[in-house]
Formats: structure tokens, C-alpha cells, sequence
């Protein structure tokens, strides 16, 4: 089992996945500072737009992207019923206020999720691991140690999900299986760690021996550029946030959460 | 290190070890002591000994993976080409037992590029490195091809290409073939075969089983207890010189076979397990096998083979009851069931203990406790039988599979052959009437081997219903009473399996084979 594979065919594949979070960044924080519908909505649109103008409209309504369909209305509907309550109250029950404001904050917080989660989701469907510690260890001069430990820890994750099945099973043959439920899965769990070790120092002593951590200067056979195509995803990502901020200034909704 | 020194240089390396020996941190015996060898450059070396000499120590330590001060301690002088192997890196090139644990990279090129990488080789002359090893294994993949879609035997010749590619004047090899089935074993030996011949590096290989390295080496050492040298020559001359101190020290010679069972008794079997048109899936409505008719009768042995993918293991969690069957019929028989119902899937986890006893291909998803009597313990308690009943079960077990000297060790801190009897032994405590065996000789050395073929036909011979999935031509040969083969499933879904009667006697001839439509 692996995870995480990408595939290669998909646009913006081939860009530094360094510049595709990059790009996220100035949208994100112009949306924590400000809690308003206006601007999430403004981004969605523009979000929507780009997606499927550069054909990763398929995505956008992948099962991959059903989490942020769900959780996003979850969390609008939480503040609607415990949000401060502001203006006219339409329904009141024990702590329940559904007022004028909780439903505006209700509405602003489940856009904010949507607009912040859903690039961050299609885009990392985009980045390949490998390229993106390749990003990390090229771009951004991260520790090639660091980098491409985590890389290899990734790999065992699929590992670990096999042997997570293998180990209920096998408490099932051991006539364990019938009772107590938290008791065995924190041993499961116990065990499931120690083979985990086991195959990590199985694979540190493999990538040892072939020189990994020794002291010569670390060559890359990857190269990874990072040229024109990467600012133009990194400008496209500063003007949908401008456009956001933009928005909702002119039209009076903006609104600074200290404030 | 000056970047491309080691790199240049790929002429075959000497090793020398002067009075070498190394002590595991928190061990109190030395692994290997006072060893005195030397290996001429170019030299083919196959190195025996029983578990517990050392032998991987050593091999470890030639890679300079032994580790720092913290990790051990060590004794005396091991050199390559007169340079401690820390100071050498790339120069050796290590490929160990586990096929899973040794990929490195998610993409095929990739990793064989990682030694590179590390070594520090422009970038520019990496990838025809990549290709020239990739094709020296015979792996012909593109390189962007998944590593995890590899075979056993494709990951273990990965990992060789991997270590060619740094172009090693020294091969170490670490039981490569210990966990392949028969097909994996010859891609891997040939491959190696020709890498040794093509680049003239030396090469150390550990493995049990001799007769496969034979045509490859030129020289057999033979290590003993903590590291002593108890032979060392010509491969012919060790082996019949020493023949007797090397089967004792569970080497595997060739044309042995350690043990051959009888056959059963005549009698007409009880039916324990019924399975027809059966589809077998771990992830339910995926099968990996249809169309699969079998029985497993009281007091016969059925060997499941088959290749990789086949769906071996997978026909083995459903015949234990412990995972649902696809499609198809499974039923247990009244002689097996009871009073409990015909679906061994729907019986409650302390049913199954009287039942059927499952062991798994790795004993480690197994265990369950701190201790090994604790760990035999388990299925008595279970089953709540009175204390001195248990005891009495766990000591007889004990002594039965030489665990009673290791009664309070810690079940994980076992020996390969150890943790093997162990888990065995613990489905044995609680008496079940079929026993479903997953590979239960592999990487196993022939006393262990031995060990178990004896105990399996003595169950055998008291009636217990056997399955064993199995790679071993050997044990399917030597132990087995019938034979169902799974074919690889086809891209076209055309899906079969058969059954043939493996006789003793005469075990060449299975000819007989009935393939059964899916």
C-alpha cells in the first residue's frame, strides 16, 4: 500500500509544489484577519474560476474534496447556534441563540473554510511527496536530513495501515477479540509502535548504507526550478487574496476580528 | 571525505579483520570475538554459521552500520582496503532479508539515485548510472514505476541496483533471498551472479540455504559461536569435510532434505472445512482469488501454493474463520463446528480456540504479552481453564519446544527460529482441531525446519486437519499429504485453481494436477 502518489498528467503537476503553498499564503491570512462574507465568498468564486479555467475543475468535486463540503457547513452551523448572539433573535433554546449576527458569523466562518481548505486540498492532490520534500530541501534549504527522513518515514505509513488489519486478526485467532475493546486497542496500538521501530531502524540501516547522513556534499538528481511559471502561480495567488480584500472593503463588510 | 574519491574508485576491496570483535549495547556477551580473517579482493564468499555466530554482525560492520560507541563496543581491527569501513562509505554496498523495509524512494529511479545523491555524484552522471544497474538486475521498468508495486523478488533486485549503481568494489548481502518464494530466489541469484561477474567486486552472502549460492561462490567460511572460525575453503571441500558441525549449525546442504514424514494413517478423514466456488478478499468485494474448492480433512496436511498474488494468505484468514469469504461456499463440518453454526467467520474469537489455532507468517503481529510464559498462557485463560491445567500446558509446551530456558524473556527479544516455535506453540496450548499455518518455514534454518515438519506431522498424527500456505517445495515435498495450486489471477479475470494429490514416495510427479473452472 502507498499513499500519496500523484498523478503526473494532472495540470500544475509539474510545478514547484514550493510556489503552489505558497501561493495559498497571502489568501489565508487576509481571511484570518477578517470575519466577513464578503471577502470568502469574492475568493471562492475567483477560486472556482481559476481551478477550472487551468482544468483542474474535475477535483473541485472529487470524493477527495468531500470533507471540506462537510465540514465546512459543520462548523457554519456551530456558530450559528452558539455564536454571540447580535440584532434579532429568530429562535432560542438552553444555550441555543439563532440570532441576526450568529447567522452572519455562521455564514462568514463556513465560507472562510471552504475558501481557505479547498485550494490547500486540490492543490496538495497536485504536489507529489517526493517533489514536494525535493521543493523543500532545493528551495527552501531545508536539511536534506530532515527532509528526506520524513520522506522515508511517509513510506511506512502504508506499512503500518497493513499491519494495523494483520494485528486485529491476529487477536481474533489469540480468542482476545470478544471483550474489552479499549483495553486491547491501546495494546494494539503498543504493538503496532513497536514494529513500526522495528521497520524504521530496518530502513535507516538500509538508507545508512548507502551513505545517507555521511559527510560529503549532498548532490540532487532531481533538479527543481523554480522560474517563471512558479511567480505566475504565486501572483495568481496574491491577486485572488487582493481581489478578496478588495471587495470587501468597497463594499463596507470588511471587518478586523480584534476590531 | 573528498567528493568523488570513493566514487572513482571501484576496484575490488580487501578485507581484513585482526582480532575484530563487537559487544551490542546492553548485551553481555560479545556477538563476535576475536575473529582473524582475510578476503583477498575479488574473492566470492558464502558465510555460514548457525543464529548466533555472528555472521551478520560482521556483515553489518563491513557496511559500517555497526554504529558509534553508544551503539557497542568494539575490539581489534576490521578493514577495508585498510580503512575502517565508517571511513569508506560506498565502497561496500549492503542489501538486506526484508523486501518492504528497504525501499528507500517512492518512484523506481529514484531510488536507485539515492545512494548516488548522498554520495554527492553530479547530477549530470546519476541517471545513466540509474539505467546502466537497473539493467544490469534485468529490472526493465520505467523510472517513474512505483516501488510498491514490486514483487518480492523485483524490490530485492531494486535494492541490488541500488547498490550497484554506487559501484561498490564490495557486496554484502544479507539473506536476499530468505523471504522470496522459489521465483524471486533465482531473479535475485542470477542477477547477483552477474553483477559479481561484470564488475569483479568482492562478495560476502549470508543464507541458509547453500545450494542456491553454490554456482556463485568461490570460498565458504563457516563462523560458530561467537564469531569462531570453524571453516574455510573451497566451497566442495567445506561441505564434505564439515558436513556433520554444518548440519548441526542449521545449514542448509544441498540436496538435503533434514526430515521426511510418513504417511498418515489410512483411515477415512473427518471433513473439518468444506470450501467450494469460494472467493477469497481481504477488502471485501475486491477478491484476489475465485473459484476455489478445497477440504481440509482431520489428520491430513493440505500445502496451499502458488505464486505471489496468488491469494495464498488471504485463502488462509478465510479458512481460520477470521475474515468473511467474498462469494462461494465455506462450511465447517459437525466435526469441527460443534454446536456451533456450519460459518467459521461468525464464531466468537474464544470459539475459534478449540477450533481452529492460526499462525501468522510474521509471529510478531501475534503477541500479545511481556514474557513467553505469559504469552502461552494466553489461549488457557481464555478458554478459563484451572490454573494447575494451564500450568501444566504451558510447562509441557516449554520443554517440548526447548522454550523453557526463555520462560520470562520477552517474546519480541526472540530469535527468528524462536519467535517461530513460539508462535506455534501458543495455538498449540489450546488444543485446536485444525491448525492454519502461513508460511511456516520461511527463512527458517534447517534445524528449525526440522523441528517444526515433526511437530506439524505429530499433530498430524492426532488427528488435527493441517493447512499450510507454503513456498517451500521442500516441505511441500517432505510434509504435505495433498497440494492445492492458486494461479496467479490473469488480466483477464480467467481464474483458477486446482487440486492435486501430493503422494509420498514419489513426489516428483504432480502431473496430476486438475484445474477447476472459476
Amino acid at each position: 500500500m502507498s499513499i500519496g502518489m500523484v498523478r503526473p498528467d494532472l495540470p500544475l503537476a509539474a510545478v514547484n509544489p514550493v510556489a503552489k503553498v505558497a501561493a495559498t499564503i497571502p489568501l489565508s491570512i487576509a481571511l484570518v484577519l477578517t470575519l466577513d462574507p464578503v471577502s470568502a465568498g469574492v475568493a471562492i468564486v475567483c477560486e472556482l474560476i481559476v481551478f477550472m479555467a487551468i482544468g483542474l475543475g474535475s477535483l473541485l468535486w472529487s470524493p477527495r474534496t468531500l470533507p471540506v463540503w462537510i465540514a465546512a457547513p459543520l462548523t457554519g452551523l456551530s456558530m450559528v447556534l452558539y455564536g454571540a448572539p447580535s440584532g434579532a433573535t429568530f429562535w432560542e433554546f438552553g444555550l441555543i441563540h439563532i440570532s441576526e449576527g450568529s447567522l452572519e458569523i455562521g455564514l462568514a466562518t463556513m465560507t472562510r473554510v471552504i475558501a481557505i481548505a479547498l485550494p490547500a486540498v486540490v492543490l496538495f492532490l497536485t504536489i507529489d511527496p517526493t517533489d514536494f520534500a525535493d521543493g523543500l530541501a532545493q528551495t527552501l534549504r531545508l536539511p536534506a536530513r530532515f527532509v528526506l527522513g520524513a520522506l522515508a518515514a511517509l513510506r511506512l505509513v502504508g506499512s503500518s495501515i497493513d499491519d494495523w488489519r494483520t494485528l486485529a486478526l491476529a487477536r481474533r485467532a489469540r480468542g482476545v477479540a470478544d471483550r474489552g475493546v479499549i483495553r486491547r486497542s491501546l495494546g494494539q496500538a503498543f504493538a503496532l509502535l513497536v514494529l513500526a521501530i522495528r521497520r524504521g531502524s530496518t530502513l535507516a540501516t538500509a538508507m545508512e548504507a548507502r551513505g545517507f547522513g555521511a559527510s560529503a556534499e549532498r548532490t540532487w538528481a532531481r533538479r527543481v526550478h523554480f522560474g517563471g511559471t512558479e511567480w505566475v502561480v504565486i501572483v495568481v495567488g496574491c491577486l485572488v487574496a487582493a481581489i478578496s480584500v478588495t471587495a470587501a472593503v468597497v463594499t463596507g463588510s470588511w471587518n478586523l476580528v480584534w476590531s | 571525505m573528498r567528493i568523488g574519491e570513493s566514487v572513482a574508485d571501484s576496484r575490488p576491496v580487501e578485507i581484513q579483520a585482526r582480532r575484530w570483535g563487537w559487544r551490542h549495547g546492553g548485551r553481555r556477551e560479545a556477538a563476535i570475538a576475536g575473529l582473524d580473517l582475510r578476503i583477498a579482493p575479488g574473492e566470492r564468499v558464502l558465510l555460514l554459521g548457525a543464529s548466533g555466530s555472528g555472521k551478520s554482525t560482521l556483515l553489518h560492520g563491513l557496511a559500517g552500520v555497526l554504529g558509534g560507541d553508544e551503539d557497542g563496543e568494539s575490539r581489534g581491527e576490521l578493514l577495508i582496503d585498510g580503512r575502517p569501513p565508517e571511513a569508506s562509505r560506498g565502497r561496500s554496498g549492503l542489501v538486506l532479508q526484508d523486501p518492504d523495509s528497504q525501499l528507500i524512494m517512492a518512484r523506481l529511479g529514484d531510488d536507485v539515485a539515492f545512494g548516488l545523491e548522498n554520495l554527492g555524484v553530479p547530477a549530470d552522471a546519476i541517471w545513466p548510472r540509474v539505467a546502466d544497474a537497473l539493467d544490469a538486475v534485468g529490472l526493465r521498468l520505467p523510472h517513474q514505476h512505483s516501488t510498491a508495486n514490486l514483487s518480492g523478488g523485483q524490490r530485492q533486485r531494486l535494492a541490488l541496483a541500488g547498490v550497484l549503481a554506487m559501484r561498490p568494489g564490495l557486496i554484502l548481502l544479507d539473506e536476499p533471498t530468505a523471504n522470496l518464494d522459489p521465483d524471486g530466489v533465482r531473479e535475485v541469484r542470477d542477477a547477483v551472479a552477474r553483477v559479481a561477474e561484470e564488475s569483479g567486486a568482492t562478495l560476502v552472502v549470508i543464507e541458509h540455504r547453500v545450494s542456491v549460492w553454490l554456482p556463485v561462490v568461490d570460498r565458504v567460511v563457516v563462523l560458530g559461536q561467537g564469531g569462531r572460525l570453524i571453516a574455510d575453503g573451497r566451497p566442495a571441500d567445506v561441505l564434505d569435510d564439515r558436513a556433520g558441525e554444518l548440519r548441526a549449525a542449521g545449514v542448509w546442504l544441498p540436496t538435503d532434505v533434514p526430515w521426511r514424514a510418513h504417511a498418515p494413517a489410512p483411515t477415512s478423514a473427518e471433513h473439518l472445512m468444506t470450501a467450494a466456488a469460494l472467493a477469497v478478499a481481504r477488502v471485501p468485494g475486491d477478491p484476489v482469488q475465485r473459484g476455489i474448492d478445497t477440504r481440509v480433512d482431520a489428520g491430513r496436511i493440505l500445502a496451499v501454493t502458488g505464486p505471489n498474488g496468488a491469494g495464498k494468505s488471504t485463502l488462509a484468514l478465510t479458512l481460520a474463520g477470521l475474515v468473511r469469504p467474498d462469494a462461494g461456499e465455506l462450511a465447517a463440518g459437525v466435526a469441527l463446528a460443534g454446536d456451533l453454526g456450519s460459518e467459521p467467520w461468525r464464531w466468537r474469537s474464544r470459539d475459534l480456540l478449540t477450533r481452529i489455532g492460526t499462525v501468522f507468517q510474521n509471529p510478531e503481529h501475534q503477541f500479545l504479552t511481556g514474557s513467553v510464559r505469559a504469552e502461552l498462557e494466553v489461549g488457557p485463560r481464555a478458554l478459563k481453564l484451572s490454573p494447575r491445567e494451564r500450568t501444566a500446558r504451558v510447562d509441557r509446551l516449554l520443554a517440548a519446544l526447548r522454550l523453557d530456558p526463555l520462560a520470562d524473556a520477552n517474546p519480541f527479544t526472540l530469535s527468528g527460529g524462536e519467535k517461530r516455535r513460539l508462535s506455534v506453540a501458543t495455538v498449540l496450548a489450546s488444543r485446536p482441531r485444525m491448525l492454519v499455518l502461513d508460511e511456516p518455514t520461511f527463512g527458517q534454518d534447517a534445524n528449525t525446519w526440522r523441528e517444526l515438519a515433526r511437530l506439524i506431522v505429530e499433530l498430524r498424527d492426532e488427528g488435527v486437519g493441517v493447512v499450510a500456505v507454503t513456498h517451500d517445495e521442500t516441505f511441500v515435498e517432505a510434509v504435505a499429504d495433498t497440494r492445492l495450486v492458486l494461479a496467479a489471477p490473469p488480466d483477464d479475470g480467467d481464474e483458477r485453481a486446482g487440486t492435486s494429490p501430493a503422494r509420498h514416495g514419489d513426489r516428483a510427479a504432480h502431473g496430476t494436477q486438475r484445474g477447476v473452472r472459476a
